[in-house]
């Protein structure tokens, strides 16, 4: 392959490592403060959208692999998407509520780009070693950016916490991997798959081993119960542009390791003893779980972080239930991409609500939403749209999510996986709940006397308008985004 | 004409863009506006009536075109006997809810209208779909906007707040586990279509046997559907949050609750669950009569609870789980001589009877709440009795009840006589609507199922007894005691019907005395659809 080539199919990445570094230097150098809080961010997005634009321009190309140890194929195009269009959502909500938090805000939007370069480079990763390292890079930004608001406590208990369970899991996981590359001897997790199939002495323990201990890596950044203790501290405390990024570009990038190791290097193991099995009892768990605890959270962020628990697991239903022989659409693993991207702006929308109400307040306590909707009508609706979206009201994209998810569960028609989609099903009803008891302050409580109304700055309102849009096209007219998730399930080296 | 159907629909979605689009502040605009853009599907809706052509079977208007061509799903939609005059009375009992509403909502009007119009579009939906998924979109659509009216206009001293979650999560319950109902249909038969599914499913069908003959599935599937209409019918016991949301919901909601909101389940009992799962159905309501049983349950025990019951509005609540008791039972029957040939004309009788109890219920249960709103309005009271403090009603030193109001007939007649009407017609009193549907049910009923309409019967006894007691004597007769009105409402002024009282009331009357003494224009719609279904 020569030389141009690889830079075509690597230009999203040098784009938002150039943008990456363009924004730090650009920071660092210009000295007008008040012009800086514009344009750095400005710089930011403009370079997100370039790399935005070259993903798109990537797309139809044959899967292919560039030096070696990175795919270029529909699968990692479309958590590309999902990063970029994250982490601008994220850049556009961060630019009012990092006003008045801290001075230090170019490295901000400087280490956002490099967790979606991290994001980027996870999703293609096809070694053991490149994958690894990609998280790792993520997981590094991340700490760096939950712990931001040095001044603020909360702030550096989400970074610690976050890096101690971090630096614990990914040892763990970076063991498993050790234990499979002793095993097969290789680091390429095709080469792993076809050793792995092809079967041997002893071979079979130590992979059962292994699977356990990367899947609690890869549950951890996911947000999958029981490897979620991190997660509401750490949402809670983070500084909230970063929250919304954990659970959506974080989790993405979680899911789009987790589908690429699992189906490339071990679909051999995925009955019997195999990670089906697992992922079951870490869905189901998360979804009676997070449910359950979200009903009793005031806080919004920590409410928050179990609903992202919560939707971990109906999002892995699909993966887990993914079946593979059966032509049509209703495939689980379309049902995950799809689900993905809906909850892209669900959660999304959620959160620009959120960080502008906070932008404004002050306060990320669900009581002080109370009479949001005469103070803000716009943000009371939007934050609604997205809680019935998260909630699976039909009209959402979130609806179609579920539908999808639960839809492939009952195609699978076993007895678990049927389980599986009862206790969604039962569950989405107690989540309806806490999502529509915010409703219900926003709407129904009155607001304060002395109650001024919330002011929306225009970057927020841009974030607002995109989300609400899109939960609405997804739910509504979802046949483009079932055709993006059907073309983006084609993963070089898969097995199946 | 194969997009009026979409175009009653989605007319009132155009109307809450627009009411979007005033400030809020223009009351009269928006007013002026959700009335008129109201009055649209209304009038479509009229027409379709008309154009109707109830010799033909099958359904008509039809539409269909993709929506979600990967897993085949269609927008897909059409009328038949059934639709038609659903369709019409949830555009009628809208336009008279609003016009009411335009007086009597003071704050926040914006939004009432837009909620307003946004459950008319989710309620006109469920009427025309012909797909499943199209018809769960619609069916939860409707869900939000209730859920807000209740919530934001309801009385404090009723737990709005309580009632409108409570509402909220019964439905989804119900409807989720529908939702993996629908998915199963699907993958077993390809398709969400609810007419390939209602007409091709059965031993000779090109389906095949529901399920393909998988009985536990095919049971379970049937459970999921009428579970989750029967929460809205609301059949006994999933009926407890009807009294909440009823009271605590302002009087147009209570209205629209009353009269479509509880259709929406009756007619997907008829719509879906009957011609999809006739033979689960059938064992349900013939072998093991688990169906007719809660059914009876319902007529009897929601009577007794009226009987029983001291504020006005919670009574006209209970009153409609009794109601659609009669609704049930005219299914059971139906369902019950589903397949046996001698008795098919009673099950179309007995379906006849059920879809106009569907129909009149609505107009009469819906004018019923009005009448409990107008006198609110005056009284800002609905208790009948002069209750304590722990809200038992008091009572004199020879153990009577002392009535709160009493008389008011001497000093509104208008409205007595409104109501008198519309109280006999909810009794079922021949001449009046109500009559036939009840006349029809049990016409069917005795034929197929005689035990169960003999015990039936027994509902119409005690729902003349809270009617005429409960009602008429507390409210209007005797003499009027100036004294304790003022003493009940902290002085307020005491006025007859006004204007736009009686503007809302009197379509219903006339509707009532109308169908009460002509039926046949509403039984051939009904006959039309339950011919194809019994194939009488």
């Amino acid at each position: 392959m020569n030389l141009g080539e690889t830079l075509r199919l690597l230009s999203p990445e040098l784009l938002l490592l150039f943008t990456g570094l363009v924004v730090l230097i650009v920071d660092l150098i210009w000295g007008d403060e008040e012009k800086k809080t514009i344009w750095v961010p400005t710089l930011s997005l403009i370079g997100l959208g370039a790399a935005l634009a070259a993903t798109i321009l990537l797309w139809g190309t044959p899967p292919t692999t560039v030096v070696a140890m990175m795919a270029v194929d529909p699968f990692a195009l479309f958590f590309k998407l999902i990063a970029i269009g994250t982490v601008m959502l994220v850049t556009l909500a961060a630019i009012p509520y990092l006003q008045d938090r801290t001075p230090y805000r170019g490295e901000f939007y400087a280490l956002l780009v490099f967790a979606c370069l991290a994001i980027t480079l996870a999703s293609s990763g096809t070694t053991l070693i490149s994958v690894y390292l990609a998280m790792e890079f993520l997981s590094i930004t991340s700490y760096v950016l939950a712990g931001y608001l040095r001044n603020d406590m909360k702030s550096t208990e989400a970074g610690i916490k976050y890096f101690l369970y971090g630096a614990v899991t990914s040892a763990v996981m970076l063991y498993g991997m050790s234990l499979l590359y002793g095993a097969t001897g290789s680091i390429y997790l095709a080469e792993i798959g076809r050793m792995v199939a092809a079967g041997g002495s002893g071979l079979n323990d130590l992979t059962v081993v292994a699977i356990v201990l990367m899947l609690a890596g890869f549950a951890f950044k996911i947000v999958l119960a029981p490897f979620h203790q991190w997660a509401p501290d750490t949402y809670e405390g983070a500084p909230t542009p970063i929250t919304a990024f954990l659970s959506v570009g974080s989790k993405a990038a979680g899911f789009a390791i987790l589908m690429r190791v699992l189906l490339t290097a071990l679909p051999a193991f995925r009955y019997d003893i195999g990670w089906m099995a697992f992922l079951m009892a870490l869905s189901i768990i998360s979804m009676a779980l997070g449910n359950l605890i979200a009903l009793r959270q005031s806080n919004i962020k920590r409410m928050l972080a179990y609903s992202s628990i919560a939707q971990a697991g109906y999002i892995s239903i699909g993966f887990i239930t993914l079946v593979s022989n059966v032509q049509g659409s209703f495939l689980g693993m379309n049902g995950t991409l799809f689900y993905l991207f809906a909850y892209l702006f669900t959660n999304l929308a959620v959160f620009s609500g959120v960080i502008a109400f906070e932008s404004a307040t002050g306060s990320t306590e669900i009581a002080d939403f109370r009479g949001l909707v005469r103070r803000s009508p716009l943000i009371a609706g939007v934050m609604m749209v997205g809680l019935l979206s998260l909630a699976g009201i039909p009209g959402t994209g979130g609806f179609l999510g579920k539908f999808f998810v639960f839809g492939s569960a009952i195609q699978f028609n076993t007895a678990q996986t049927l389980t599986l989609a009862l206790v969604g099903v039962i569950t989405s009803v107690i989540a309806a709940f806490y999502y529509l008891n915010i409703v219900r302050y926003m709407f129904f409580e009155p607001a304060d006397e002395d109650a001024q109304p919330v002011v929306v700055t225009t970057p927020v309102k841009v974030g607002l308008a995109v989300t609400t849009v899109g939960i609405l096209a997804i739910g509504l007219y979802p046949q483009p985004f079932i055709d993006l998730a059907t073309q983006s399930i084609q993963m070089l080296g898969m097995a199946f | 004409m194969e997009y009026l159907l979409t175009l009653i629909t989605f007319t009132p979605l155009l109307g809450v863009l627009l009411v979007l689009l005033v400030p809020k502040d223009d009351e009269r605009t928006i007013k002026n506006l959700g009335i008129g853009i109201s009055f649209i599907p209304l009038v479509l809706a009229t027409y379709l009536w008309f154009a109707y052509d109830k010799g033909q079977s099958g359904f008509q208007f039809e539409f269909i075109a993709d929506w979600i061509p990967a897993i085949n799903v269609n927008y897909h939609v059409g009328a038949d006997g059934l639709s038609v005059p659903l369709m019409f009375l949830t555009a009628l009992l809208t336009t008279l809810g609003l016009i009411y509403s335009s007086y009597t909502i003071k704050q926040r009007v914006k939004e009432f209208f837009l909620l307003f119009l946004l459950l008319e579009m989710g309620m006109l939906g469920v009427f025309m779909s012909l797909d499943l998924v199209l018809f769960y979109v619609f069916w939860e659509v409707g869900l939000v906007p209730m859920y807000l009216l209740i919530g934001i206009w309801g009385q404090p001293k009723d737990r709005p707040q309580y009632s409108a979650i409570k509402f909220f999560l019964y439905t989804l319950a119900g409807s989720v586990l529908m939702l993996l109902a629908i998915l199963g249909l699907y993958f077993y038969h390809g398709t969400f279509d609810i007419v390939q599914l209602s007409q091709g499913l059965g031993s000779e069908g090109p389906l095949g046997l529901v399920f393909g003959g998988n009985s536990a599935l095919a049971i379970a599937a049937f459970w999921a559907f009428f579970i989750a209409f029967a929460i809205k019918v609301p059949l006994w016991p999933f009926h407890t949050w009807l009294p909440d949301a009823h009271t605590a919901a302002p009087t147009a909601g209570s209205v629209i609750l009353a009269g479509v909101l509880l259709k929406l389940g009756g007619f997907g009992m008829l719509r879906i669950a009957l011609p999809i799962f006739p033979e689960q159905f059938k064992f349900y309501c013939w072998d093991v009569p688990i169906i007719p049983i809660l059914a009876l349950l319902s007529i009897v025990y929601g009577a007794l609870v009226c009987m029983a019951q001291w504020d006005l509005k919670r009574l006209i609540a209970y009153s409609s789980v009794s109601h659609m008791g009669y609704y049930m039972l005219g299914v059971s029957a139906a369902a019950a001589g589903w397949g046996v040939s001698s008795y098919s004309d009673a099950a179309a009788m007995a379906s006849n009877g059920a879809a106009l109890q569907m129909f009149n219920h609505g107009i009469i249960t819906g004018g019923l709440f009005f009448l409990v709103g107008v006198i609110y309005d005056r009284a800002h009271s609905r208790d009948l009795a002069l209750m304590d403090a722990e809200g038992n009603p008091l009572r004199d030193k020879d153990n009577k009840v002392l009535p709160a109001f009493g008389g008011l007939g001497k000093m509104t007649p208008y409205y007595y006589g409104i109501f008198l009407v519309t109280a006999f017609a909810s009794l079922g009193l021949p001449g009046l609507a109500g009559f036939w549907a009840e006349f029809f049910v049990f016409r069917g009923a005795f034929e197929i199922m005689p035990w169960f309409a003999a015990f039936g019967v027994l509902g119409i006894i005690f729902t003349a007894a809270y009617i005429l007691w409960k009602i008429v004597q507390y409210l209007f007769l005797g003499d009027f005691n100036l004294e304790r009105w003022k003493e009940v409402t902290h002085d307020a002024k005491l006025t007859d019907l006004m204007t736009f009282e009686k503007v809302t009331m009197w379509p219903l009357v006339l509707l009532m005395i109308g169908f009460g003494i002509y039926p046949t224009p509403l039984v051939d719609f009904f006959n039309s659809f339950a011919q194809k279904l019994f194939g009488g």
